[in-house]
């Protein structure tokens, strides 16, 4: 059951991404609409499977990668769902459903056999869903990052074309970027603390530096000197456009990296 | 009776000569008046703006009023000749002429295709020439429907949302930099026309802090003080320039005001954040290195001339069903001026009497059968010398007076009172049980007195 429901999931973001990518590429705004809707009715019967697959496995965390990576892409469309509602920017979705269709395909790819956690941690929901929100706070300052440099690039070549029309303001964008690594940082720090707390307890160490741990201690340093840049010497706009773009790109290669390592 | 309209504008004429021939508003009735002297000169308006000095008229003779309008318009400026004055004229009459009107009135004449003050100016215009009765039944009418024509035109095309102007296109492009310019502040650093007229756009879209500088520091403070800004001085400009996320440039220098370093240090001292340059002078005041700065966006005259050319293709559309539009309210307009004649008129009332005559005769016989061919002919006849004494007077009244000024008033009231331009007034409808049915309550009641047309009226008999 839960396995259909990801096939209908995924068929309905890859026509979700299409349908997006097509908007981006014509001046009519009708588009956005359907491919809102396709996605809308993709995140319900995503939701639908995961809860499913939450009573298979009758545990709140996922258990393997693959269930993260799912996890994860829902995750990235319920964030685009809400910036969609609250600032109405139709053109993100032609950048963060095909991210969140990536994640799903990966997830799919994946053996379910991979493990994300030891046994103790089962329980620790909390620590998993601040860790993965945080990352998909910067996954939001990525897309906005991307977006920022696109616009950049067209404002200073002057090529009005659709595209340029389509995306919003670059101060929108940097203030975008911002409030995701704002929002996103201190996340993924509440997730690693409670997860060092955890480990505290169950094996009597905070840290045992296995892949995991390394890579969420990189990716947290990295974005707190992100941050710390941006509100004291002013790497903001196009250089923090860039430093999320890159530094959004390292951490999912270390993550690939690991994972493949894994498997 | 021929409607023509002699003028020039910015497509045809350079702005030294439209400013020696503009007519101050002031002086706009005493001109109404000279022109109204000439003879053959029936109507008259007189349209002056910056971007165009027009004269609408009726008269009698096509020819000759161009010649008379082409004399007023040399005579304005003494310091014109005819000869001067002639290769920057255009002429039009008929449908040409209030086609034009109608044109300009919509602003598809308009260098800012779209702006809106062209309507105010010409309703203006036509104040003043009712104020100086320099106009009649024909001007009244074809002015009071370019004014409506152009608000059909704004209402059901979206040709004023666009505006095409490069000052609407330095508003747009600062909106895919800054999403809100409510917080924003712009420097202008000289006042040339369409620096000014760029910053009030920006104004009007929300930016409320201005920062002017000019060479004249007197300038600065006026200017200041009109778009509620500070003055800022001339050489203090460049180290203000942090403080601007919008920079106008606009002076006379002949050289590059502001270098890359400028920038580089000002967006330095900005903590990177973005920067708006527009340079509106040619030649340009920003030196063009200023692009391979970061988080600096510099656009010259040509870039934003190339933004408004793309979004005129883009609109093309909206102006095409502004000119189909204008199209159509020129062909109903015709058809108006076409019945005002006074030949189809006679011959139109003629033949409605006539029809109005035979139906009542035959009426009234059918129900007599025994009459003899004698007393039928005298029926007939009484039926006819009664039709032909009740419309005598009109008849002489308008062929006496199709030559003077008030011909068309005429013309207009008799087919009024007579319904000549009622589609229904076939006589078959007519019943004699009845009210007579070219009695319409509403349209005489839609007719106000001081327009004796109504434009509701114009467009029944156009369908």
């Amino acid at each position: 059951m839960a396995a259909v429901c990801f096939m209908v999931t995924m068929v309905l973001y890859f026509v979700a991404t299409m349908s997006f990518l097509a908007y981006l590429l014509r001046r009519s705004e009708a588009l956005s609409n359907v491919s809102l809707a396709i996605t809308a009715v993709g995140f319900i019967s995503h939701t639908v499977a995961l809860v499913i697959r939450m009573v298979e496995v009758s545990s709140t965390v996922p258990p393997s990668f693959s269930d993260a990576l799912s996890f994860f892409s829902w995750m990235i469309i319920l964030v685009f769902v809400l910036v969609e509602f609250r600032h109405r920017i139709h053109v993100l979705g032609s950048f963060m459903v095909p991210l969140a269709l990536v994640s799903l395909v990966s997830s799919a790819a994946l053996p379910e056999t991979v493990p994300t956690l030891q046994p103790v941690f089962k329980t620790l929901w909390f620590h998993v869903t601040l860790s993965m929100l945080g990352t998909v706070g910067f996954t939001v300052a990525f897309v906005a990052g991307v977006m920022y440099l696109i616009q950049d690039r067209l404002l200073k070549s002057k090529q009005f074309n659709v595209l340029y029309s389509k995306l919003p303001a670059l101060d929108f964008l940097d203030h975008l970027n911002q409030q995701s690594i704002v929002l996103g940082f201190p996340l993924l720090t509440l997730g690693i603390v409670t997860g060092a707390i955890s480990a505290e307890f169950a094996r009597g160490s905070y840290v045992s530096w296995n892949p995991e741990q390394i890579w969420a201690l990189v990716t947290w340093v990295f974005y707190f000197v992100v941050l710390l840049g941006r509100l004291t010497v002013g790497w903001r706009a196009k250089r923090a456009a860039y430093l999320t773009v890159i530094g959004f790109a390292c951490v999912i290669l270390t993550l690939v990296g690991v994972v493949l390592k894994e498997t | 009776m021929h409607l023509i309209v002699v003028g020039l504008s910015h497509k045809t004429a350079p702005v030294e000569i439209r400013e020696r021939l503009a007519v101050p508003e002031s002086r706009l009735g005493e001109a109404l008046t000279r022109l109204r002297s000439y003879s053959g000169v029936k109507e008259g308006i007189l349209l002056s703006t910056c971007n165009r000095v027009e004269v609408y008229s009726v008269v009698d003779d096509v020819e000759t009023g161009y010649g008379r309008i082409q004399e007023f318009l040399a005579d304005t400026h003494l310091s014109l000749s005819s000869e001067q004055l002639t290769p920057h004229l255009y002429w039009h009459t008929g449908d040409r002429a209030i086609g034009h009107l109608f044109r300009v009135a919509a602003s598809l004449d308009s260098m800012i295709i779209g702006e809106s003050q062209i309507l105010g100016q010409l309703k203006g215009a036509f104040e003043v020439a009712l104020a100086h009765k320099t106009t009649g039944v024909i001007m009244n009418k074809v002015v009071k429907k370019a004014i409506s024509v152009a608000k059909r035109v704004r209402t059901e095309t979206k040709i004023a949302e666009m505006a095409v102007s490069v000052s609407y296109a330095a508003v747009e492009l600062a909106k895919k930099i800054f999403s809100d310019l409510h917080e924003k502040t712009v420097l202008l650093v000289g006042a040339g026309e369409m620096a000014k007229l760029a910053a009030r756009h920006l104004i009007a879209h929300g930016v409320r802090h201005v920062r002017i500088t000019t060479r004249t520091p007197q300038h600065a403070v006026d200017l200041a003080a009109k778009f509620g800004g500070t003055a800022v001085p001339f050489d203090q400009f460049k180290d203000d320039m942090a403080s601007a996320d919008i920079v106008l440039v606009s002076t006379g220098a002949a050289h590059y005001l502001v270098g890359a370093e400028d920038v580089r240090r000002a967006v330095e001292e900005r903590m990177n954040r973005p920067m708006f340059l527009i340079d509106i002078s040619v030649p340009r005041n920003i030196d063009p290195a200023v692009r391979h700065v970061d988080n600096a966006f510099l656009f010259d005259i040509d870039d934003l001339t190339q933004r408004v050319e793309q979004n005129r293709a883009g609109r093309v559309q909206e102006a095409e069903k502004a000119e189909r539009m204008v199209l159509e309210e020129v062909t109903i307009m015709l058809d108006w001026m076409k019945s005002l004649e006074v030949t189809p008129t006679i011959v139109a009332l003629r033949s409605h009497v006539d029809d109005l005559k035979r139906a009542e005769v035959d009426k009234v016989l059918t129900r007599l059968p025994h009459l003899s061919l004698q007393d039928r002919e005298l029926v007939e006849g009484l039926a006819s010398s009664i039709v032909n004494k009740l419309i005598h007077r009109t008849m002489v009244t308008l062929k006496a007076e199709v030559n003077s000024s008030n011909g068309p008033a005429f013309v207009e009231a008799a087919r009024r009172f007579f319904s000549l331009d009622q589609p229904a007034a076939s006589v078959q409808q007519i019943e004699p049980s009845r009210e007579s049915p070219r009695y319409h309550p509403e349209s005489a009641a839609e007719s106000g007195a001081e327009d004796p047309v109504s434009e509701t009226s114009v467009r029944k008999r156009a369908r």
